[in-house]
């Protein structure tokens, strides 16, 4: 007999793991990270912990930066929860970008017809509302539709639409609801379309944290959460219990899209008073990262995208301090990531090791 | 003269199971073995091993007599060792010689080359493919075609199949033969796996026969017949004692009219199926695995999309309700009562990540009014299986994936006979299940064919079924062979039912 070789390093799956050590291994990938992140900073030439300091500081350190960053976290947090029921359902919807896009323009439709006319604030925000999340509700289920009925990619399918719906947007920017001729802008809306703000920062806040309970409750507590829970684990086991899983998925996208309209409609009316084709600005692909970090669970999610907002506000301000480009964001943001995936693994397995006794054998 | 191949006392454990134990082999050039067993007999993992998946923990391989060593399918290939297994593994937008050579690094990308000497190949043996086809386009015999090429085109000169009429029509198995033969006369071994006596006897030169992961003997075709070989393969009937109460006065409960299902390849996976079952009794479904029973339970349950055919429930008035053409949830609003216990627990009864309260709500999540689920039933339930069946489970919110098989079987026949349904269906209900385990699963299935249920139970452990049950249905290859009186027949008897149609007196009873 020749001898059996062992890996030198084989995966076990872990029975169970007690709580403490699974936050242990969680904290201890953000530390990593963190230290993973200081390279570039170092091969820019500055002191990683000064730098550090500058990204807590820039965005935490004065009221108006907390509210600069609470701006930045407001639609992170609402396509998290957007997307938390697809991705619960193992849908893969990175179709958020397109269908805030879309909300942002069905609510800008109401903006533009209706604002000049004079209608009080209360009326026109519940109108432009519901029209954006009409909007991104119907760039949800098309998808939703032809993966139900014909089992098509969704990944590819709603990364397509994105492209398509921020098309749109550069063809009303340039035609009908150009401002100015040749400017290539949509003018800012009437003061009747404008969110108001509270504390200093647009009320989106309020909404998103409403938005908060609703998806928690959505997900954990109704009959269509429960559906999407077990259509996520496996799709026979909701057959067989008599499931009807195409409905649930184009249901769960209608739902996941209108939440990213009204993420759109809150762009639009709140954060920019105006709609142009990078309304969405790469909220809908950060937000995956914040639903996967917080692990669907919604009020994770809030410290998550608050999280991620102080990184990227904060190195926005390194930029003009130091001479550290702010895409140094992106770096520790998708170490982040990486390193948040990687200690679920870890968590869920354990590395053995080849003794020298075994490999003797 | 040396054999091709001769395994010599080969063993393999997987953990504590024994799969082989102590196999020995031997086929010469030019001759067709037929390895027969029953499901888990470790034929499939044997050839594994000749094909360089596994690796024996004991014993040798020998090709003409002399000792070899296959540590990988590459070894395998370069032995002149080529496996045709159950399922193909074929890239669907290639045309068939790009296939062919696939993996083969020497080969140079000269594909009018590669075509011609696939059709040289094909005429040779008899076989019939245009080289230049996608595999899109291919019927499934024509894929195992492909298959069998590749591996002659590789230069195997000892070829193993398993299983490979399961998905063949009778006039495309002929032709598999026939080209079988031709591979034989120019000096090629074969080794066939198949469950089909008449398929045996008609192809084959020897037999070798396991049990159990044991080798109980190797003859000669011509010496033997089917029933010697069955005999061979199903053993002694072992006594298992289990408890077999008679239920008085039995009606029947579900009728079934010459059901048939077709799958997507247009094979009948049920062929004009006719039964009836009857309250207070167990119903045993025997046969060879795939012989159709998932497709029968399914197409009880609504799941399965029924060709042709009548399922009636008959209601305690007598009068009958069709199922054929109703969904699971149409089933259920019409009050026919019906438990399931599927054959792939994790995969369709349960929900692995949840715990045993939401997997209990399975069945009930749609009760009640409003949007909001109600928790406070299936979590009462939880609890009282957890307490009566002696499910081990640190908490009723433990994930039931992380639990042993035989407590994962327990919540799920736990659930499936809570609402003490008319109709319990089980699929292989003790696979992979300790005795005492098993034997808290038989109990709770004579329980409810007591409490005047029509039971059926799909098995592969014929000692079982003759025991448990009080009828047995013994389907093959999709047909009803035979339905038999569980207490007036013998293992033998269904053995040879399971492998051959009609069975010893033909026929539908």
């Amino acid at each position: 007999m020749k001898e059996v070789k062992t890996p030198l390093i084989r995966l076990a799956k872990r029975a169970d793991i007690d709580k403490r050590k699974a936050w242990a291994i969680r904290i201890g990938s953000i530390l990593v990270a963190l230290i993973l992140g200081m390279i570039p900073i170092l091969m820019a030439g500055e002191n990683p912990f000064v730098s550090y300091m500058i990204i807590i500081q820039g965005s935490l350190g004065k009221a108006g930066y907390i509210r600069q960053t609470v701006k930045r976290a407001i639609p992170l947090l609402g396509v998290a929860l957007a997307i938390a029921p697809c991705f619960k359902m193992r849908f893969w919807n990175i179709g958020a970008e397109g269908q805030i896009t879309m909300g942002a323009i069905f609510a800008s439709f109401i903006a533009i017809k209706l604002g000049p006319s004079g209608l009080p604030l209360v009326v026109m925000a519940i109108l432009m509302c519901i029209a954006g999340a009409l909007g991104g509700a119907f760039w949800g289920f098309v998808p939703g539709f032809f993966k139900a009925r014909y089992n098509t990619n969704e990944t590819l399918f709603t990364l397509m639409m994105n492209y398509i719906a921020i098309g749109i947007v550069r063809y009303l920017q340039g035609g009908p609801w150009e401002g100015r001729p040749g400017t290539q802008i949509i003018p800012m809306f009437t003061s009747n379309a404008r969110l108001p703000n509270v504390l200093g920062v647009y009320c989106g806040w309020i909404i998103v944290l409403v938005m908060v309970v609703i998806v928690h409750i959505y997900m954990n507590y109704t009959k269509q959460g429960f559906e999407v829970a077990v259509i996520g684990d496996s799709e026979n086991t909701a057959r067989y219990a008599g499931m009807n899983v195409g409905w649930i998925m184009m249901r769960t996208m209608l739902f996941s899209g209108a939440i990213c309209g009204v993420v759109g409609w809150m762009l639009v009316s709140g954060a920019n008073g105006t709609l142009n084709s990078d309304v969405a600005g790469g909220v809908g692909f950060t937000a995956i990262t914040v639903a996967w970090l917080s692990q669907l669970n919604s009020f994770a999610m809030i410290a998550i995208a608050m999280l991620l907002a102080i990184i990227g506000k904060g190195s926005a301000t390194l930029q003009t301090r130091l001479n550290i480009p702010a895409s140094v964001a992106d770096i520790i943001s998708g170490t982040l990531l990486f390193c948040m995936l990687a200690c679920e693994f870890f968590i869920n397995y354990k590395l053995i090791f080849r003794h020298k006794k075994e490999a003797e054998v | 003269m040396h054999n091709a191949i001769e395994l010599k006392n080969i063993v393999k454990r997987f953990g504590k199971v024994v799969a082989n134990d102590g196999i020995n082999l031997e086929i010469n050039y030019g001759e067709i073995l037929c390895l027969l067993g029953e499901n888990g007999s470790g034929k499939t993992t044997l050839m594994n091993m000749l094909s360089g998946i596994y690796q024996p923990d004991e014993g040798e391989i020998l090709k003409k007599g002399e000792q070899i060593s296959i540590r990988s399918p590459r070894d395998a290939y370069s032995y002149g060792i080529g496996m045709i297994h159950q399922h193909y593994h074929l890239v669907d937008v290639f045309t068939a010689a790009q296939n062919i050579i696939l993996g083969l690094e020497k080969e140079k990308m000269d594909i009018a080359a590669v075509n011609d000497k696939v059709l040289e190949i094909c005429n040779k043996y008899g076989f019939d493919i245009d080289p230049k086809k996608k595999v899109y386009d291919m019927s499934v015999s024509q894929k195992q075609t492909i298959e069998i090429v590749k591996q002659l085109y590789r230069g195997a000169e000892i070829l193993i199949l398993d299983e490979p009429t399961a998905v063949l029509t009778p006039q495309e198995t002929d032709k598999l033969f026939k080209v079988l033969r031709n591979m034989k006369k120019d000096g090629k071994a074969i080794i066939l796996i198949t469950h089909k006596l008449a398929e045996v006897m008609d192809v084959s030169d020897k037999v070798a026969i396991l049990r159990k992961g044991k080798y109980v003997g190797t003859v000669n075709t011509n010496e033997t017949n089917p029933q010697g070989l069955t005999d061979m393969m199903v053993g002694h009937a072992v006594s298992l004692n289990i408890d077999r109460p008679v239920y008085e006065n039995p009606t029947d409960k579900l009728v079934v009219k010459d059901l048939t299902v077709i799958d997507s390849d247009g094979i009948a996976r049920l062929d004009h199926v006719t039964f009836t079952a009857k309250t207070g009794e167990i119903l045993g479904v025997a046969g060879i695995a795939g012989s159709g029973q998932k497709e029968l339970l399914e197409s009880i349950t609504g799941l399965q999309h029924v060709s042709e055919g009548t399922i009636q429930f008959i209601n305690p008035d007598g009068k009958g309700i069709e199922l054929v053409g109703k969904t699971p949830i149409q089933i259920s609003k019409i009050g026919v009562g019906m438990g399931f216990v599927p054959e792939d627990r994790l995969g369709m009864g349960l929900v692995g990540s949840m715990g045993m309260t939401y997997n209990m709500m399975l069945r009930s999540w749609k009760n009640g009014k409003g949007i909001f689920f109600k928790k406070k039933e299936p979590e009462e339930q939880a609890n009282k299986v957890w307490k009566n069946l002696e499910v081990v489970t640190p908490s009723i919110d433990f994930p039931v994936r992380k639990m042993s098989g035989g407590n994962i079987q327990k919540v799920l026949v736990g659930r499936e006979i809570a609402s003490r349904p008319p109709v319990l269906l089980t699929a292989y209900a003790v696979r992979g299940l300790d005795i005492n385990t098993s034997y808290a699963i038989y109990n709770l299935l004579t329980r409810e064919k007591m409490n005047g249920s029509a039971v059926m139970y799909v098995g592969e452990e014929l000692d079982v079924l003759l025991e448990l049950c009080d009828r047995i249905l013994v389907l093959c290859g999709g047909k009803v062979s035979g339905i038999v009186d569980a207490r007036n027949t013998t293992k033998e008897e269904i053995g040879f039912m399971m492998t051959t149609v009609g069975g010893l007196k033909g026929g539908n009873s």
